[in-house]
């Protein structure tokens, strides 16, 4: 039942990936990122890893997503129109993009460190206890750099917002 | 067939089939007394043509607009005009698979059921935003927008309310939430010498919020929007937004009913003598007198019409039918815990249409001011009064 479960799920995340590329309007294209986000929740829930995939769900396809959506229609953005390819881009495109693959295979082929085959719901660590005590222990430092950067972030959002108004 | 009903999957399939072919109707019943209890605050008799007193209306309601015509409008982008009201159903109906509806009754039991919820209704605004943007018309725009920013400055203040609960409780497992009130005896809302009724108060106001609902309900405020995102939408597509509003409404109720009201568990869990008149006496008397009191209805039905009264009284010896079935011990132990979680459900949505009957709805920045400068301070001071006084028990 994984197994085909877990193509299902892939097979939705890289099309919806291409999706995002694709579409030419800037909302599709945000759809389909949810599409990832959420067919990316179910792979990590066929994993084991229940609250990573809720949380996935909540910070990306949730929070992120609908701020992201948000902007999107607050700057009435419209359709990209297409530019006119030059030759080189028309000629040289496809092997290219067949070059950088193979090389991108190769290289996760060849440096990726070798492990044991992935068993779905071997991952039974990982609970938000774990993670909090992670957080809070060994990796407390990182963390709280992380919202003071995120803090400085908003800062500067607001400082910007204000000039503007001004 | 006993392999197939021993199967791991039987129960969570059955269970999640009656709830998707039940729902819709109980969402129709459920605007049905949202419309009564509203007319009776008003002073009003609310609906009362179909069937005696109504009681058949919301079955002509979906028949009508099963069979409306289904308007795209013209500058619309069909796609996501289309895509729109699925993303709330579907989120709603996925919510459920995790409320207990008893210790037995549940789909399934996953370590982290809170935040699935939490993280449903957060995916859920997605189709509001959506199906405002791609309707290209002003109010639902307008209604897409307040409700964005809306529903993502009360989510805060819910998710730090729901914190409260998690941490009394030690566990994000929505059947250990209601087992660990049963082991302190109380449920958490009255825990802490009663401290606890501030993140309620919190997760009351924010799910009251959550759910566009009076007086927070300006995504579609209609005396400004129109009906706000769902200005372009029409039969079928608008009864998908509407089936998903009132579904979330029930999971919300559903969620605080299981961290502050005690899930299925009946009231003073742990005393035990209290077993006969609660679980006995109790719904063989709240069906019998709702009955009767049926009954009493149709009686004063007889001089306008002789059918809708019989229907009625027909109506109201079903339903003291249905409290007799409560004294048949196994059966009583099978059903009173699905009991107790949907009274309390019904009284916590009967609450939420009693505050939509009595409030006036908010100007924006007020709601604003509410959600960000009020509710999120006193959400936190909450969390942590209770963090030092539930150590102290501890």
């Amino acid at each position: 039942m994984d197994v085909p479960l877990f193509l299902i799920f892939a097979a939705i995340a890289v099309a919806c990936g291409v999706n995002v590329v694709v579409q030419r309007h800037p909302i599709t294209s945000a759809i389909s990122l949810i599409g990832v986000m959420g067919s990316l929740a179910a792979l990590y829930l066929l994993l084991g890893g229940e609250f990573i995939a809720a949380v996935q769900v909540v910070v990306y396809a949730g929070a992120i997503m609908v701020l992201f959506v948000f902007v999107i229609m607050l700057l009435n953005a419209g359709a990209e129109g297409r530019s006119g390819r030059s030759w080189p881009v028309r000629l040289l495109g496809i092997p290219f993009l067949v070059l950088l693959l193979g090389l991108l295979s190769f290289v996760v082929q060849a440096y990726a460190p070798k492990t044991d085959r992935v068993v779905f719901g071997a991952f039974t660590s990982g609970g938000p206890r774990d993670i909090g005590k992670l957080l809070f222990t060994e990796y407390l430092l990182p963390f709280e750099l992380t919202s003071v950067l995120i803090l400085i972030a908003i800062a500067g959002a607001v400082v910007l917002a204000r000039k503007e108004i001004d | 067939m006993e392999t197939v009903i021993q199967h791991p999957l039987f129960a969570p399939l059955v269970i999640t089939a009656v709830i998707i072919a039940v729902f819709p109707l109980l969402a129709g019943y459920i605007v049905l007394v949202e419309r009564k209890v509203l007319a009776d605050i008003q002073v009003r008799l609310g609906p009362m043509r179909v069937g005696p007193h109504g009681i058949l209306q919301p079955i002509a309601d979906a028949v009508k607009l099963l069979q409306k015509e289904d308007i795209i409008p013209t500058e619309a982008d069909r796609a996501l005009f289309w895509l729109a009201p699925v993303i709330p159903a579907v989120t709603a109906l996925t919510a459920f698979a995790v409320l207990p509806f008893s210790g037995h009754v549940v789909v399934t039991d996953v370590n982290v059921g809170l935040l699935l919820i939490a993280a449903m209704s957060a995916v859920g605004i997605l189709g509001i935003i959506i199906g405002g943007w791609s309707s290209n018309s002003h109010y639902p725009l307008l209604g897409a927008l307040r409700s964005s920013a809306q529903l993502v400055s009360y989510e805060v203040a819910l998710s730090l309310g729901l914190i409260a609960g998690v941490m009394s409780a030690g566990s994000l497992s929505m059947l250990k939430i209601v087992e660990a009130q049963r082991e302190r005896g109380v449920w958490f809302v009255f825990d802490n010498y009663g401290l606890m009724i501030i993140p309620f108060m919190v997760f009351l106001i924010a799910a009251i919020a959550e759910t566009n609902r009076l007086p927070f309900d300006l995504p579609e405020a209609e005396s400004e929007l129109v009906a706000g995102f769902m200005t372009e939408y029409s039969g079928f597509r608008w009864a998908l937004f509407f089936l998903a509003e009132y579904a979330s409404i029930f999971v919300i109720a559903g969620a605080g009913v299981t961290l502050f009201w005690g899930g299925w568990l009946r009231p003073f869990p742990s005393w035990g003598w209290l077993d006969i008149p609660l679980n006995y006496v109790f719904p063989v008397a709240l069906f019998g007198v709702s009955g009767l009191l049926t009954l009493r209805l149709a009686q004063r039905l007889k001089k306008y019409s002789s059918a809708r009264a019989a229907f009625l009284a027909l109506v109201g010896v079903g339903v003291a039918l249905v409290g007799l079935v409560f004294l048949i011990p196994p059966v009583n132990a099978a059903i009173i815990g699905v009991f107790w979680f949907l009274t309390k459900v019904g009284a916590f949505i009967y609450f939420m249409i009693w505050i939509r009957g009595t409030f006036p709805r908010f100007r924006y920045d007020q709601l604003m001011n509410i959600g960000w400068k009020v509710l999120i301070p006193v959400a936190m001071g909450g969390l942590l009064l209770n963090a030092i006084v539930g150590m102290a028990l501890a």
